[in-house]
């Protein structure tokens, strides 16, 4: 069971607090009536299913009920990084480098 | 009684404690202190199973989990546990315990007819043989299969034990207690670190209990285990857990525990649980699960009596048992000479050492020839004699030019092995380590950690007392450190004696036999053997994945553990690759068997799931009515009169609905409070209609989408103030409608002022609903004037209710004049029971879901999720009405305009009647445009609702039809096995078309 950081409750808890809200910065266009068929299927369906890091929204609907993002490697499961909604999207490949040094 | 093959003294059993205890009705004595194994091996029991496909005879082979032939059912309470390990079932008094795979009996089994059978049953054999004819396949090889399968019976009653759970934190769980677990334990607990050390065994100390021959701080080994348990067991911040297997390594330091907490006891304290799971989160994990004695794959190598060399040395250190009057000592590395010394020492007659190697050290030879142990060198064990049990063994001479000379005959009642140790990685495994081939010390050792965890001593191949020692004390400081960043002055305890030894041998051992007619056993549990192995290669099976899977070798109730290493070698020799590159098959857990009650825990019964009740819920009891399951909750589904069967039932309560008055407990569905300035933009955006709008006190109908602009929900939403919402929802969507709510409001319009709250159980809801609703209702609601004028059909309005505070909407889900009241949940019973009265003067009548789906179906009012599948756009289902077409966006806006969600030939939402009115439609059913479409013709639809109309003294049903919308008046069809059903395409409301009835 993985163990995961809220950063808005600062603590570490059990994944069962949590529930995965697939891939993060995936954002909803501002005008949807502007986009076109493939970008709103983009936005709709496509993700990316990376081996190495991955950029997740997570949501501790078992806690405080906020969603948050987190960088996990989808090899060993482990979380580099957790930030708040709305924060930029990290560096993924520094957080590499950083984490296999 | 005698225990012939007990010791005169030793041992850590006590001898002052008899225990009586039976095997297969036997009546035999024990002590306290013995396994069921060491209490059979003093009673000179070494038959105690059947092999599983040949069923040959089998004796105990191990000291220790690992254990692959003495599987045994043990009674209690009248039940029957199978497949308990007797080298794992301490002994109590009255213990009784049954063998496994024979019939008749253990000593006569028929099913030894399959060992003369044998040469018919290689490897693959159910693959190849059970394939025709086809019409066996049910009739005949199914049943033989099935009666022929699996080892133990299992037990026929519910399980009448109970079982806890546990969740631990700690700095530093360590997995074992031998001298690489106790030392970390010690090291880390020192300096102050949160401990918890686990050992499967009932005592604390792993191999350090059978060792005679070392001294630890000048102690005796046991005494200075017992020293160190009592140090840390003085210590607040250590847990010791024996009894405990470590069977599952998670993702980020989850370990699985097992705790066996009654079983060894005779009369358990019934407030205790037989088994405990722990789930620990450890920061740090140390890894002291040692390594296991390998057996030698030599021809017959499985007839009781042969044992593991170690395990024949646990036995008369530990248990004051030897496992024979004359031993045969066979070998190929030098650990297992330390038995012949011991039991020589005991007065055994050690027949002779027989070590593969040409060149065993000097210094062994001396101390066996000081005891006058024959000493055979360059020398292989070819085979053995004796049926239920070994009675002698043929020795060959391996031959400079690689062949093997017969070497004669020793007689012997017992047989020790050893091929060596292979060090048990199962817990690294598990925590997605990879283990990495040592060709210096043959074998396969824990490569880099993947997470918080290291492997000490001989789990990862370091032998030898004082390194493991060593290695388990720097362990402990290490994870310590890293887990508090505590450290303290540690003084390690010196060691002298229990030196590494060297040596060892993988694969089959050479013999002078006739290789097609002897067999030499790799996987004990699941009968294969070398043969095996090599045949699935012969027949194509490359990766050892595939190997295991053709053979089963590796599948028994150890993970192969005991078997892996030999079948890799003899596989690899046979793919001609070397055993790195034919790789080793992954650990799974659980490391041992675990009971499903471990994992069930107090998850049974009435805890398996959460039951939700609505507040009519006892009075619904009592008055005989019949609930159904909707999701967790109990929804009342007709209230059945004397007589009445649920037709009747269902009837009457829709005449009456329609005719005068009826009660509906509508508590479970979702509500959820939606306020702040924002509000109303917010559902603007959520939902399809529009809300601003929306006057104060009026209520609309909602319509949710995803953004694919696909159907996903739908309820009356109800507007309290400019900044109030009371959001309705389905009863299965509640939390999902929910959660999707607050999904676009944290993440897509942070910048909207509103506060989102469920409010399901806060509310307990009434619907009453008939022509004499009002009149119902009125005696018990204050401040609210209830006059069609004042509070028409789709108004909401705060008032009182028995003088206790409700929100009253005017809706209606049956298509006549209707109520739903809202209390606080504490007064839902109050309320229920008021109206339930209230409604007798009036003849009325409660009714349940089942009523409810036909009133709202004879009016055409889609539910979501019934007649919806979530490909339905509101278009689809005739409800484009619902639709703000104005707005700027809305949740699904954008998604609707996809081209295929506009294109022609979309199913939509339509009525069907039967040509004949008394036939009814299948829910489900298929539908066609010719009454006897050929085979592989698509279907143009789907029955979604079918039910009989009391109103309408009919049948109808809702559909899915393709371009339904135009076929209003076609005839269509729904074939059935029976024969095809003419069904004519309407509109979807059958009942008051105008509407009328619920503006009165």
């Amino acid at each position: 069971m993985l163990l995961i950081y809220c950063p808005y409750c600062q603590v570490e808890r059990a994944e069962t607090e949590f529930h995965c809200g697939g891939e993060a910065h995936i954002a909803r266009p501002a005008d949807p009536s502007k986009a076109s068929d493939e970008d709103w299927v983009e936005f709709l369906y496509m993700r990316n299913n990376p081996k190495g890091l991955a950029a997740e929204r997570w949501r501790h609907n078992n806690g405080c009920g906020r969603f948050f993002n987190a960088v996990r490697d989808t090899v060993s499961d482990k979380f580099l990084k957790f930030y708040k909604a709305g924060e930029p999207m990290p560096d993924l490949e520094a957080i590499a480098k950083e984490a296999g040094k | 009684m005698s225990q012939p093959f007990r010791t005169e003294k030793g041992g850590r059993i006590d001898r002052g404690q008899q225990l009586s205890f039976t095997f297969d009705g036997e009546q035999m004595q024990g002590h306290k202190g013995d396994t069921l194994a060491s209490a059979l091996l003093a009673n000179g029991v070494h038959l105690v199973g059947r092999s599983f496909k040949y069923h040959r005879p089998r004796g105990i082979v191990t000291a220790g989990s690992e254990e692959p032939n003495a599987l045994v059912g043990i009674y209690r309470n009248g039940d029957q546990t199978p497949n308990l390990r007797a080298t794992q079932v301490e002994l109590y008094q009255g213990l009784q315990s049954i063998s496994q795979n024979r019939f008749p009996s253990l000593g006569f089994d028929v099913g030894a007819v399959n060992d003369w059978l044998s040469p018919f049953f290689p490897a693959g054999f159910y693959y190849k043989t059970f394939m025709w004819p086809k019409s066996f396949w049910d009739k005949v090889y199914e049943p033989v299969i099935r009666a022929a399968a699996g080892l133990g019976k299992p037990p026929k009653n519910p399980d009448h034990d109970h079982y806890g759970n546990i969740y631990a934190l700690c700095d530093v769980l360590v997995a074992g207690s031998g001298p690489s677990g106790l030392a970390p334990a010690l090291a880390a607990a020192e300096t102050g670190a949160k401990v918890i050390l686990c050992d499967e065994q009932a005592e604390f100390g792993g191999s350090l209990l059978n060792e005679t021959s070392a001294s630890i701080d000048g102690k005796d080994p046991a005494d200075w285990v017992a020293e160190t348990i009592a140090k840390l067991r003085a210590m607040d911040n250590v847990t010791l857990l024996n009894r405990t297997t470590a069977f599952g390594y998670f993702a980020h330091n989850f370990i699985a525990l097992a705790e066996r907490v009654t079983e060894h006891v005779s009369n358990p304290d019934p407030n205790l649980p037989r088994e405990r799971l722990w789930q620990v989160r450890a920061k740090e994990v140390v890894i002291a699960t040692g390594a296991i004695e390998r057996p030698m794959v030599f021809p017959e190598n499985d007839r009781p009596g042969i044992m593991l060399a170690e395990a024949g040395r646990t036995y008369l250190n530990r248990f004051g048992v030897k496992v024979g009057h004359k031993v045969l000592v066979a070998t190929a590395c030098d650990t297992a000479w330390q038995a012949a010394f011991d039991l020589a020492d005991h007065g055994v007659e050690v027949v002779a050492i027989a070590d593969m190697r040409e060149n065993p050290p000097e210094s062994l030879i001396s101390i066996a020839k000081a005891r006058g142990i024959r000493v055979e060198n360059g020398c292989v064990v070819t085979g053995t004699l004796g049926r239920k049990r070994v009675k002698a063994a043929l020795l060959g001479r391996l031959m400079t030019s690689g062949q093997v000379a017969s070497a004669g005959q020793v007689e012997c009642d017992a047989l020790l092995m050893s091929g060596g140790w292979t060090p048990t990685v199962s817990l690294y495994s598990q925590s997605r380590g990879k283990v990495v081939w040592d060709a210096e010390k043959g074998a396969y050792v824990p490569g880099k950690s993947v997470q918080n965890e290291r492997s000490v001593g001989a789990a990862k191949g370091l032998y030898g007392l004082q390194a493991s020692l060593e290695n388990g004390y720097a362990a402990g400081e290490e994870a310590a450190k890293a887990a508090s960043g505590k450290s303290a002055k540690i003084t390690y305890a010196q060691a002298t004696g229990g030196e590494a030894g060297n040596g060892g041998t993988l694969g089959a051992i050479p013999h002078d036999r006739n290789a097609s007619k002897v067999r030499a056993w790799v996987d004990y549990q699941n009968d294969v053997t070398a043969k095996d192995v090599k045949l699935a290669v012969r027949e194509g099976m490359q990766s050892i994945e595939h190997i295991k899977r053709y053979t089963t070798t590796g599948m028994a109730t150890d993970q192969g553990r005991l078997s892996n290493m030999n079948a890799l070698q003899i596989a690899s020799g046979a793919l001609e690759r070397p055993m790195v590159d034919v790789g080793l098959t992954t650990f799974r857990l659980p490391y041992t068997p675990t009971t499903f009650g471990l994992f069930a825990g107090i998850s049974r019964g009435d805890f398996f799931d959460p039951v939700r009740k609505t507040p009519s819920h006892d009075w619904v009891v009592e008055q005989g009515g019949v609930f159904e399951d909707v999701g967790q909750w109990k929804r009342t589904w007709y209230f059945p009169k004397k007589g009445e069967d649920m037709h009747a039932a269902v009837a009457r309560e829709c005449k009456v609905v329609r005719e005068s008055v009826g009660l509906f407990d509508a508590s479970t569905l979702g509500k959820i409070e939606v306020v702040g300035p924002d509000a109303a933009e917010f559902l603007e955006r959520m939902y399809t209609n529009p809300w601003k709008k929306l006057a104060p006190g009026r209520c609309r109908y909602g319509l949710l989408l995803n953004d694919a602009g696909f159907i996903t929900d739908d309820g009356v939403i109800g507007r309290l103030a400019d900044d109030r919402f009371h959001v309705t929802t389905t009863t299965g969507g509640a939390p999902s409608v929910f959660s999707t709510m607050e999904d676009y409001l944290q993440t897509e319009w942070p910048d909207l002022d509103v506060w989102i709250t469920s409010t399901t159980e806060q509310y307990a809801v009434a619907a009453v609903q008939g022509p004499k609703a009002r009149e119902v209702i009125a005696p018990f609601i204050e401040g609210i004037d209830l006059s069609a004028d004042a509070f028409p059909h789709m108004s909401v309005k705060e008032g009182t209710f028995c003088g206790v505070p409700c929100r009253l909407f005017r809706i209606s889900f049956t298509g006549e004049l209707g109520f739903e009241i809202n209390v606080p949940r504490r007064h839902g019973k109050m309320m229920w029971e008021t109206l339930a009265k209230e409604i007798e003067k009036h003849n009325g009548t409660t009714y349940g879901t089942e009523s409810m789906h036909v009133l709202r179906a004879e009016k055409g009012y889609i539910i979501v999720g019934q007649d919806t599948d979530g490909t339905v756009t509101p278009q689809d289902a005739g409800m484009t009405w619902a639709i703000g077409k104005k707005k700027f966006d809305f949740v699904g806006k954008r998604g609707l305009e996809r081209s295929d969600l506009t294109a022609d030939n979309r199913p939509q939402f339509v009525g069907l009647l039967t040509k004949d009115p008394k036939v009814k439609l299948e829910e489900g059913a298929q539908i066609t445009t010719a009454q006897n479409p050929a085979t592989g013709t698509p279907a143009e639809g789907h029955v979604t609702s079918s039910y009989y109309s009391p109103a309408l003294d009919r049948n109808i049903a809702l559909a899915m039809v393709k371009n339904g919308h135009a076929l209003e008046g076609k005839t269509l069809y729904v074939p059935m096995p029976d024969g095809s059903i003419p069904v004519e395409v309407t509109g979807t409301v059958f009942y008051d078309k105008e509407g009328a009835r619920i503006n009165v």
